[in-house]
Formats: C-alpha cells, structure tokens, sequence
C-alpha cells in the first residue's frame, strides 16, 4: 500500500517536473560568467534583470565565477569539459589568450550580423574597440567595462603642506616638487603606486607615445617582442627608484594593494585605476581630486592616450544556434546609449561609445562630479599604432615579471636598467613561448 | 623467518579483492594524476587545449635556461628545513609541556588542535593581516619599539612572515603525533631513572627523545612533504612569491604558471621535478635517517 502510495507521489512529482521544464524551455536560458563584486555585482545583476524585462524569448543568468584569473581558469575547465557558458567576462590581460584560442571564441561582429542586427565597430571609442579587433579587422569580444590608469590626490594633504590645490601635478617634475613638499611637511608616505607595471610601465609607454612591445604593442601579431628597457623607460623608473630611496615613494605591494593606503588618507598620491573612483568617493574623508596621469613634458607626442584595462564580454563556441540569437539580443541591449551612460554614471568605468559619452556630458554630469571624465579625456583621443593597446601572449606571467623586478628597484636591490633588461629579457622569453604554442594551429 | 606469523589465504583472488578499494584509491588519486601530469610535461597547449603540440624535454629545457627557477630551489630549501625543523622543534616543546599539564588539559589540548582546521590560504592571510606593513597589528607593534618591519620590499621579513604562517598552521598535527607519542612511553621507565637521579633534562634526552624516534621521523618526512607541496595557498595569500621572487617557492610557482597563467605544460613540468625532488628526499630520508631511529 504505501510503496504504491509512493509511486503515485514520485509520479506525480516526475509530472510536475517535467511541466516546469516545458514552460522554462519557452524561455532560452543563457550563462553570463563574470567577476563583477560589490557594487559592480549589483550592476551586473541588474542589466541582467532589466534585459529579461524588456522581453520574453530569452533569460540572462549572471553568475559570479570569483575573480578575473578564477573565473577565466573555471571557463577553461567548463570548456574542457564541454559546459563553457554563452558569455563570458574576461579581463584585458587575457585578451591574447582568448584572440589565440580560435575555434573557442564565436566574433562578436559575426553573431550580431547574423542575428540580423546593425553592428557598427566605429560608434565605441577609438582606444576601446581598437583593442578588441583582430588584425584582420574583425571586432572579437564585446567591450564592457573599460577602465584606464588616473592619478588621484589628496588636497586636504597638500593643503596642510601648503601646496596649491587648483591644480592637480600634471608632470613627473611637479609630482616630484609635491612630495618633497609633503615630506617636508612630515608626511610619511607622499606618493604610492598601484598596479605597478600597468600604470608605470604599460600606460606610461602609450601615454608618452613609445612602444612597449614591437609589432604595435602586439596589435599586430604574435610575434612581438618587449622593448620596455629605452632610455625613456630606465629614466622614469630610475626616477622612481630615487623617490623610494628619499622616502617619497612608498610602495604599498602589488596589484591594487596600494589603494587601501590612499582612502585611509597613509598615501597622498595615487595612481591607479579610474574604477577606483566609486571607493574613494563612498570611503574617503577628506577632499580628493582625480586628474591625469603624469608625463614627461620634454618627451614630443607626450601626452597622447593611457590604456585600456577592465574586461569585455566573449562569447564561447558551442552552443545551439538560438543562444546566440538571444547574445545577440542581449548585447544590442546593452549598446543602446542610454544604458551605457547609465553604467558609465553608477560603475565609473568608460562610456564605451562616443554617444554615450556625450549623452552623460549633456547630462551635467561631469560639471556635477568633478574629475570624472579624467578617463574619458585619456582615452577619446585618437589613437597612434604606437598607444592602441597592449596585447600580450602569457600577459599574466609577464605582469607578475614586471611586479617581480620593480620590486628589486624599490628595495634598492637592482638599478632601473638591470631591471628593465631583465623585464624585457625574461618576458621575451614567455612571448616566444606564445607565438609557438599559438601559431602551430592550422 | 619462521618464528614471523604469515596468514595464508587460500583462495588467490581474495587478497587481491582485499586490497581493491585501497588500489583504486591510489591509482584514481595519485597514480592517475601523477601519469597526466607526465604526459603534460611532454606537451605544449593553448589554454583551451584546442591545439596540442608534443615538444618532447622542451618544457624541461626552459626550466633548466630559467635562472630564476633554480633560485626557487634555494629558496625551497630554505623555506623546507625553517619550516620542518621550527615547526617539529616548538611542537615538541609543547607536546612535552601538555604531557605534564595535570589540570584543564583537554582545553589547552583542544587550542593546539584548532589551527588545524584553517585552511592554508586562510593561515596566509590571517599572518597577513597581522604583518601588514600599513595596518598589520603586529608591525605597528614592532615599530613603536623600533623595528621597521617591511614584509613588501624586505625578503627576510617576507621569508620569516610565510615560515611563521606555515609553521603555525602545521603546529597542531606535529602537537597531536608528539603528545602521543609522549604518551606512548611506559611511565616506569621515566620514575626508574628519576630514582636514579636524572633531572627532566637528563631524562628527556635519554630516555624520552629516543623513544621519539620513530615519531619524529614520521613527522620529519610529512613536515618537508607538506613544506614542499601544501604551502601555495599560504604563499598566494602573504606575499605573492615576493618581494621579487625571494618567497616563490617551487610548488607556488606550479600554482602559478598552471592555475593563474594557464602554462599547463610548463606547470607539468615543474610539477614532475617537484615530484623527483620528493622521491629522492623520502628515499634518502628512509636510507639514512631511518638508521638513527629506534622502533
């Protein structure tokens, strides 16, 4: 008696089911994987909601994989193993492994044509599409949210050390002056850096117009070599070198570890990421400006533009013909101006498109919150083949590299040039690694 | 040999059955992955796999070019012998200690215990957090009585920082086999030569510590296994392998060049050095120090 009493019930479940899958199947669910967190993983969540609102062929689901590198590695698996999700969020240091990796990757361009929609490539800001187009032309990934390197400083610091505050240090020379002025002052840490080899390196060769890597920065192929050791290069870290010798240069470690020391009010100068306006905004408790990175005024073409960091969306081979119908709807979704000026306002990350960017300007914005359209500033500029971007195979290990040898120059350990020379000696060997890994393909 | 009991099974298969699941677990969990990481160290990939090319000892050859990864054999036989050799020391020392307590010594019992159940990355960012040089605890400490600690740019204080944090979170599974084994030793063979007249000194090194032994061997082989392959997490979370590459212990740059830079075959091939180096230690260690030790 009960065993047919149980039957009837797991029947009845088995029925019920199956009737919630019949009306799900009505509704093509596609895997968003991305590493937004915080305020950011409320952004993401609710473009997402908002999209599945505006119709009902197609549900978006974001979900969050962990950090750029874990989710990256998780796709890597899931792909292996053949449950890869539609869309994946992947930072720009693994844009040369995801370029590289043909087969994997469906073109952007490709799905939207397909799907019958308008695709313009030239609508985004020159400095964001151009990083995210093959050599042949061909947009690959979908620009999301991009970033750009930004100094920040702290007024009520400089105010007390009786510098002027109308206007930020534009130059290496000014920046100088003002720690000197701090320091004097008995501030303890004047100036700290944050994603070292992005800001001091990377963004510092395209903001005074000179190759990091040959062939474009790597725009142009495989076989790009790092030249990152030119008397340019060994000048400014030198300089750097002194200033942590002096005590006016503090470094606070790697990636964006230098942050916490700026908001906590330790550090008076930054230079990092325009994305980390939103926390000095929310935490800091004193006045801050955000103003341009700083150049070399006697270098010609300094400054041209920085460059692009943040991650844009890839879309990953293997999956039934109407889900990318539904990528293709979803990233028509979030093209439209008004969202991207939206996402540009709450986020702080770059109006991807030149529309929106002016869409944000008419808003009064920017006039409201001083400092944020420094990026955007950065960025709209033309670009040269020299500034485009920087596209690095193995990128990951050669940023740990450049960590690696700039710490010996802090710590006093090595002069800027050997370090640069071993920089460029040892991530050449790790692009030779690439281009042969990646072009024995057919 | 005949005084030696041996149990004769008399069918043939039943041994074999005995020992399937035991077979399986080994092959499935060691032998299993030990062969694919071989394999890999043979071959070079894409990310995703898509292309996978045989480049035969190339993997290895780059490793041998790599000046920077023999440095990492220094400094993971630094890391190893100030991990295993601290940590065994101070565990012993507690372990003779809570062999005496008389009083609450199931709670002070208990508080060695726990560290064991942190995990390694956990470990690293908890000494992380107390070393920060900005907000660190402990290094404020340390600079209002004059000591300028600097964990980011100086590779002694990084060095002392992940041998602290590997030390402590090991502590309390060197602690449990010590304490038993103290507990192990017949009491009538300490109140003998008390009568005798040693002092605790005396008898902790006569009589106590050589029963050790055979402990103590134990532990010495799992400290260096644990030192040489379970410290990444620590590692990943206190300094990153810096300040430049002064704490990049070989099993971390594994981590590295696999996990975070997607290198499989590079990372395959560090992974069967590694492999190499720990065979070779636990053999000599089973030859030579294994004479030393009284079962």
């Amino acid at each position: 008696m009960t065993l047919t009493a149980l039957n009837l019930r797991l029947l009845g479940l088995g029925l019920l089911t199956s009737l919630c899958s019949l009306q799900a199947q009505a509704e093509i669910e596609i895997q968003w994987w991305h590493s937004m967190t915080a305020v950011n993983n409320e952004w993401v969540n609710d473009l997402a909601k908002n999209f599945n609102a505006t119709q009902k062929d197609y549900k978006i689901v974001p979900v969050y994989k962990g950090a750029y590198d874990e989710s990256m590695t998780a796709a890597v698996a899931a792909y292996r193993a053949g449950n890869a999700p539609a869309i994946l969020q992947v930072f720009e240091v693994g844009t040369a492994t995801m370029m590289a990796s043909k087969g994997v990757v469906m073109p952007v361009g490709q799905i939207m044509k397909d799907a019958g929609y308008k695709f313009d490539p030239s609508v985004y800001v020159p400095a964001v599409a151009g990083y995210y187009t093959a050599p042949n032309g061909q947009m690959l990934s979908f620009p999301f949210n991009s970033s750009t390197t930004v100094f920040y400083f702290n007024k009520d610091a400089f105010k007390a050390a009786g510098i002027s505050t109308d206007k930020a240090p534009a130059t290496w020379p000014e920046v100088a002056l003002a720690a000197a002025k701090l320091k004097a002052n008995g501030h303890k840490c004047p100036l700290t850096i944050a994603w070292q080899g992005w800001t001091q390196l990377e963004s510092f060769s395209s903001w005074h117009n000179v190759e990091l890597a040959t062939q474009g920065n790597g725009m142009r192929g495989l076989n790009t070599r790092l030249v990152s050791n030119t008397p340019l290069h060994v000048r400014h870290i030198e300089n750097l070198g002194n200033m942590a010798k002096q005590g006016l240069f503090v470094y606070k470690g790697r990636a964006n570890s230098a942050e916490g020391s700026f908001v906590s009010g330790e550090c008076a100068m930054i230079t990092t990421s325009s994305g980390f306006y939103g926390n000095v905004a929310k935490n800091a408790k004193f006045g801050f400006g955000v103003s341009t990175l700083p150049y070399y005024p006697d270098v010609p073409g300094a400054p041209q533009n920085t460059v692009i960091g943040g991650a844009s969306l890839w879309v990953l081979s293997g999956k039934k013909p109407e889900e990318y119908k539904g990528v293709a709807a979803f990233f028509n979704y979030l093209s439209n101006a008004q969202v991207q000026s939206e996402s540009h306002k709450r986020t702080g990350y770059l109006p991807i498109t030149l529309e929106a960017y002016k869409l944000t300007e008419a808003s009064g914005f920017y006039k409201d919150h001083p400092g944020t359209d420094t990026a955007v500033n950065q960025m709209i500029r033309k670009t040269t083949d020299k500034s485009r971007g920087i596209r690095l195979g193995n990128y990951v290990q050669i940023r740990s590299i450049e960590d690696e040898e700039l710490e010996q120059v802090w710590a006093g350990k090595l002069s800027a040039k050997e370090a640069l020379d071993n920089i460029v000696q040892r991530g050449n060997v790790l692009l030779e690694r690439f281009e042969k890994a990646n072009s024995a393909k057919p | 040999m005949s005084s030696e009991k041996r149990v004769v099974f008399r069918a043939t298969w039943l041994p074999w059955l005995l020992i399937a699941p035991q077979a399986a677990v080994v092959a499935v969990f060691f032998f299993w992955p030990a062969g694919q990481a071989l394999l890999q160290s043979l071959q070079q990939s894409d990310a995703f796999g898509t292309s996978v090319e045989w480049v035969g000892l190339e993997n290895f050859q780059h490793l041998w070019n790599d000046a920077s990864y023999w440095a990492s054999f220094q400094t993971t036989a630094v890391f190893s012998v100030l991990v295993a050799g601290l940590g065994l020391s101070i565990s012993l020392c507690l372990a003779y200690f809570a062999d005496r307590v008389v009083r609450g010594t199931s709670i002070y019992r208990t508080l060695l215990i726990w560290p064991y159940a942190v995990a390694p990355a956990v470990a690293g960012v908890v000494w992380l957090f107390l070393f920060s040089p900005s907000i660190g605890v402990v290094a404020y400490g340390l600079h209002h009585i004059g000591f300028e600690w600097d964990s980011l740019l100086n590779s002694h204080h990084a060095m002392a920082l992940i041998v602290m944090a590997a030390v402590w979170k090991q502590l309390s599974y060197n602690f449990l086999f010590f304490l038993a084994g103290f507990q192990s030793i017949p009491k009538s063979l300490i109140e003998a030569a008390a009568i005798d007249g040693a002092g605790p000194w005396r008898r902790f090194w006569t009589i106590q510590f050589p029963l050790l032994s055979p402990t103590s061997f134990f532990l010495l082989i799992t400290n260096i296994t644990y030192a040489f392959f379970d410290t990444f997490g620590i590692v990943d979370a206190a300094t990153k392998g810096g300040p430049g590459k002064d704490t990049a212990i070989m099993v971390y740059k594994v981590y590295f060049d696999g996990f975070k830079a997607m290198d499989l075959g590079g990372s395959a091939a560090q992974s069967v050095v590694l492999m190499a180096i720990v065979i070779v230690l636990t053999v000599v260690q089973f030859r030579f120090v294994e004479k030393k030790v009284n079962y």
